[in-house]
């Protein structure tokens, strides 16, 4: 594997950064202002698929930026699986920019500034998340993602809006302290590094139980995966404008929790280990009940972003499920349902957005008969919820396909079980969904 | 003859002078008190800087006070740790009085200004006496100085209420400093000397004898009231609320972390490190101590409405984080509590000067009145943020480093129970600060503040924000505290 030194991951990083910059500096004009978060968008993209043809190649591309402590750098590393999430995110960010401008200035909501400057720095940490080189990095941009996508949380400040508020720091930055960096000083104390390795870093470094304790506690650290019982964060979420929901609280942020988790069982522990211990199968188990049971809570919400919410835990914990599997056609399910996924929820959340800017509508119930109204927007709503529920030729098919030949590779039945019977449940919401609507 | 020879002792005759100098000048006009203080405190800093730097040139510093050879005569020595410390606390005090100027303007009489600056002249000198000297009477000397001087500084505050939090440091004040001159005596009754290193050669042989016993346990606790250490942290609260802002942050920032520094001095350098370890095992009654000090402090400081009173008992539960390094007594754990000497006194010399700045502007304390300030304050609430997340210890800032050290130190000796102290006191930290955050930014004040608010001038800014930014340097470049620290670390156990 060829490593080449490439400043562009700092720069991809960075470039959000200025755009912040900018950003408060033409506060007062709102034009240039949203120019500024387009232009960091697309500049963004175009760096990260400057870095995909060496990427394609089988290339690694690595830049060091400093070290904090002995055992401590802040270094990236652009490979495969990285560069698809950022790709992913980076493009979003272009349209959501777009779609964000229309929706904040159709319902001329306040603090539009921070807004901006909190998305931008958003995707910043999603990027650094993207190309981390070992678990401090990764760290550090976990937490900095917390923290700037709270102001976004709590946007409206109502009391509704600080409720929800603490709710998402409560779970993210409690399971993240708690847990995640308790784990974090068991690795290194036990590794010697937290560089994350293709074999994994903790193989013989350690007995048995000390590996099971580190693992669960980074599983339950990782609050952003969704996973039950730390799920009730997202939710909390929906608060927030349909924008941050709809890039941030289907993509960026829950994504960045499932890459984290991905990264983990596959470079800090390594697939041997991992299988050896059993714990893929631990949270495979965990990953099928998060899937069946926020299905059913899905089928209950009324209101429209609730809903997507609750099937946003489920569908993530199909990528959990996908890695957890441990078998690799499984792990490639898994992963491509980082990408169908966003897409598909993201088009869902949009659609919400326009429904509210329109009509002021959040309850599914109170929509009767919109989709006369709202052509466009419901042909739109009608083809991301086949690809939800995985019909083809919608792409949901596809990684839902990977995953259940990965399960039968891995001769595990049930998982196949859970995996037809979330597909009936999530067919009963949209259908709800989509006949409530039209 | 090279007058670089007699640097240790200027750095604690420069302040001394400077206090008896300034009432003169004052008296010509008032601001040539905050004057000389300024060029007291930077001149004892670059004079420390100098002498870390040699310590690292040549080694270990003695200086032999009027010339009389040590054991007989007064020693001071500067060596890694007490280079560290000297550079760490001479540096907050010049930032803190380069600070002073508007806010003691404000809060102090004017005809007790000028007496102020000299008072606090001879603070500092007691606090870099205590540092550098090497013998353990001068030490209570200088304990005794710096104190007295503390105790007339918190007096001076506004309210009533300043003189009863004095009166109470006073007596408890006396009392910790009772304790430690009886230890004192009992050391000397059975060596018959008062130089430490001395000392450090003697005592081994009498380890087993009631009095050193005796002694050490009067030090432990007259240190612990020093430093304030749970459940002997009653003074401290009060001091810190009514004191005038500038002597808040002086207090929080330097005063008990010299305390903590003696600690070490006489746990670490007069014993060695098996007495409290092996002989008599009080280190491990200090490590659940700490524990408790850790989580005590931040859950009462949850319960604050005062932002001052909520400050200090954050400052108490950070106390227990750097005792808690100590007691552990190895080297990851020791690079972390030194290195949280530094990082402590950063953030929260950095907190309490944002705050002082909202009482010079606002008057306010109240954390449920801070609503709105964000907008308003938006520098000195920059540095608050910082401040606070370092507190909390979010990766990048300095609170992080010192955790990472103590957490891996706990590791090490196998005790990863005080692993989820740290991190809960973590997340408790995240409560209290949380709630001040989201007062500041994200809550409107409902047209409160009918007077227009403008951010703190820029003589209080400046020094405010240099802290700041301290926190986010040493907190990515943690390598060069680290760097010095770690011989400190070494010297401490290796010796």
């Amino acid at each position: 594997m060829e490593i080449i030194t490439s400043i562009k991951p700092l720069l991809i990083i960075s470039v959000s950064l200025i755009a912040v910059l900018l950003i408060a500096a033409s506060r007062k004009y709102p034009n240039l202002r949203e120019s500024w978060t387009i232009l960091a968008a697309i500049t963004k993209f175009s760096l990260v698929v400057s870095m995909l043809p060496l990427i394609l190649k089988g290339k690694v591309i690595e830049y060091f930026l400093i070290s904090v402590l002995p055992g401590l750098d802040i270094k990236f590393r652009v490979d495969a699986f990285g560069i698809f999430f950022a790709l992913t995110s980076s493009f979003l960010w272009i349209i959501n920019s777009f779609y964000s401008i229309g929706y904040m200035r159709a319902l001329k909501e306040h603090a539009q500034t921070r807004f901006y400057i909190c998305f931008a720095i958003a995707l910043s940490a999603t990027m650094g998340i993207a190309f981390s080189a070992n678990l401090f990095t990764l760290f550090v941009f976990y937490e900095m993602l917390t923290l700037c996508t709270y102001p976004l949380v709590i946007h409206k400040e109502t009391p509704e809006a600080i409720k929800g508020g603490k709710r998402y720091l409560t779970y993210l930055l409690g399971t993240s302290i708690g847990f995640q960096l308790f784990a974090i000083f068991l690795t290194y104390n036990a590794a010697g590094t937290l560089e994350f390795s293709n074999n994994g870093i903790l193989a013989g470094n350690g007995s048995a139980l000390l590996l099971t304790i580190i693992f669960i506690l980074f599983i339950a650290g990782i609050g952003k995966g969704a996973l039950m019982p730390f799920h009730s964060w997202l939710p909390a979420a929906m608060v927030a404008p349909t924008p941050v929901s709809a890039l941030l609280h289907a993509v960026a942020v829950v994504k960045a929790g499932v890459f984290t988790i991905i990264k983990i069982v596959l470079f800090v522990f390594g697939v041997d280990l991992a299988s050896q211990l059993g714990l893929g199968h631990g949270l495979a188990y965990f990953a099928s009940f998060t899937i069946i049971a926020s299905s059913i809570m899905a089928l209950r919400q009324d209101n429209l972003k609730l809903r997507l919410a609750y099937s946003t835990i489920s569908q993530l914990s199909y990528i959990i499920l996908g890695v957890a599997l441990l078998s690799p056609d499984a792990i490639t399910g898994g992963i491509m349902h980082i990408i169908i996924h966003a897409f598909g929820k993201i088009t869902l959340f949009f659609t919400a957005g326009a429904i509210y800017v329109a009509t002021h509508k959040t309850k599914i119930s109170e929509l009767n008969g919109i989709g006369k109204q709202m052509p466009f927007t419901m042909t739109a709503f009608t083809i991301a919820s086949l690809s939800m529920i995985g019909i083809p030729p919608a792409a949901g098919f596809i990684s839902k396909w990977y995953l259940v030949l990965g399960s039968i590779e891995a001769h595990q039945m049930p998982i196949v079980i859970v995996i037809m019977a979330s597909t009936i449940l999530n067919a009963c919401y949209f259908f709800n969904s989509i006949c409530s609507i039209l | 003859m090279n007058i670089s020879q007699h640097f240790p002792v200027f750095v604690i005759i420069i302040p001394l002078i400077s206090a008896v100098i300034i009432p003169l000048v004052g008296r010509i006009r008032r601001i040539y008190g905050w004057y000389v203080s300024i060029a007291a405190t930077f001149s004892s800093l670059l004079l420390s800087i100098s002498l870390l730097r040699t310590v690292f040139e040549k080694g270990r510093i003695s200086y032999w006070l009027g010339n009389w050879e040590p054991p007989w005569g007064i020693e001071y020595v500067v060596d890694y740790l007490s280079g560290f410390v000297l550079v760490v606390i001479s540096f907050i005090t010049f930032i803190i009085t380069l600070y002073s100027m508007k806010s003691v303007g404000k809060e102090i009489p004017e005809d007790k200004i000028t007496s102020f600056y000299s008072i606090y002249m001879f603070f500092v000198a007691g606090l870099l006496g205590m540092i550098i000297t090497g013998d353990i009477f001068n030490l209570y000397v200088f304990i005794e100085i710096s104190s007295l001087a503390g105790y007339a500084l918190i007096a001076v505050g506004r309210k009533r209420d300043a003189l009863i939090a004095s009166y109470n440091y006073l007596i408890l004040g006396t009392i910790a400093a009772t304790f430690i001159l009886l230890g004192i005596g009992y050391l000397y009754m059975v060596t018959g000397t008062l130089n430490m290193a001395d000392l450090r050669e003697r005592l081994p042989l009498l380890y087993d004898s009631t009095v050193v016993r005796t002694a050490f346990a009067f030090f432990s606790v007259g240190l612990s009231i020093k430093i304030a250490l749970f459940p002997l942290h009653i003074w401290l609260p009060n001091a810190y609320t009514h004191a005038p802002s500038v002597v808040g942050a002086l207090q929080a920032a330097t005063a008990t972390k010299v305390g903590i520094y003696v600690m070490i001095r006489i746990m670490f350098t007069v014993f060695k490190p098996r007495f409290i370890l092996e002989v008599v095992p009080v280190s491990q009654m200090f490590l659940y101590l700490s524990a408790v000090a850790i989580i005590a402090g931040s859950v009462l400081a949850i319960g604050q409405k005062d932002i001052r009173r909520m400050l200090a008992y954050s400052s108490i539960g950070q106390i227990g984080y750097i005792v808690f390094g100590i007691a552990l007594a190895n080297k990851l754990s020791i690079i972390g509590s030194l290195i949280h000497i530094l990082n402590h006194a950063l953030m929260k010399g950095g907190l309490f000067l944002v705050v002082g700045s909202i009482v010079y502007k606002t008057g306010i304390t109240n954390i449920d009145d801070l609503k709105g300030l964000g907008k308003k304050m938006p520098f000195s609430m920059a540095a608050f943020t910082i401040g606070a997340f370092s507190m909390v210890g979010v990766p990048l800032t300095v609170g992080f480093v010192s955790k990472w050290y103590l957490a891996l130190g706990a590791l090490q000796a196998g005790k990863w129970v005080f692993v989820l102290v740290i991190l809960i006191s973590s997340l408790l930290s995240a409560i209290y600060f949380g709630r001040v955050i989201n007062n500041i930014y994200f809550k409107d004040d409902g047209g409160g503040h009918t007077t227009k608010i403008d951010d703190a001038p820029a003589g209080m800014l400046v020094p405010t924000l240099t802290l700041a930014s301290c926190c986010i340097i040493f907190g990515i470049a943690a390598f060069i505290p680290v760097y010095i620290t770690r011989f400190a670390a070494e010297m401490l156990l290796g010796g």
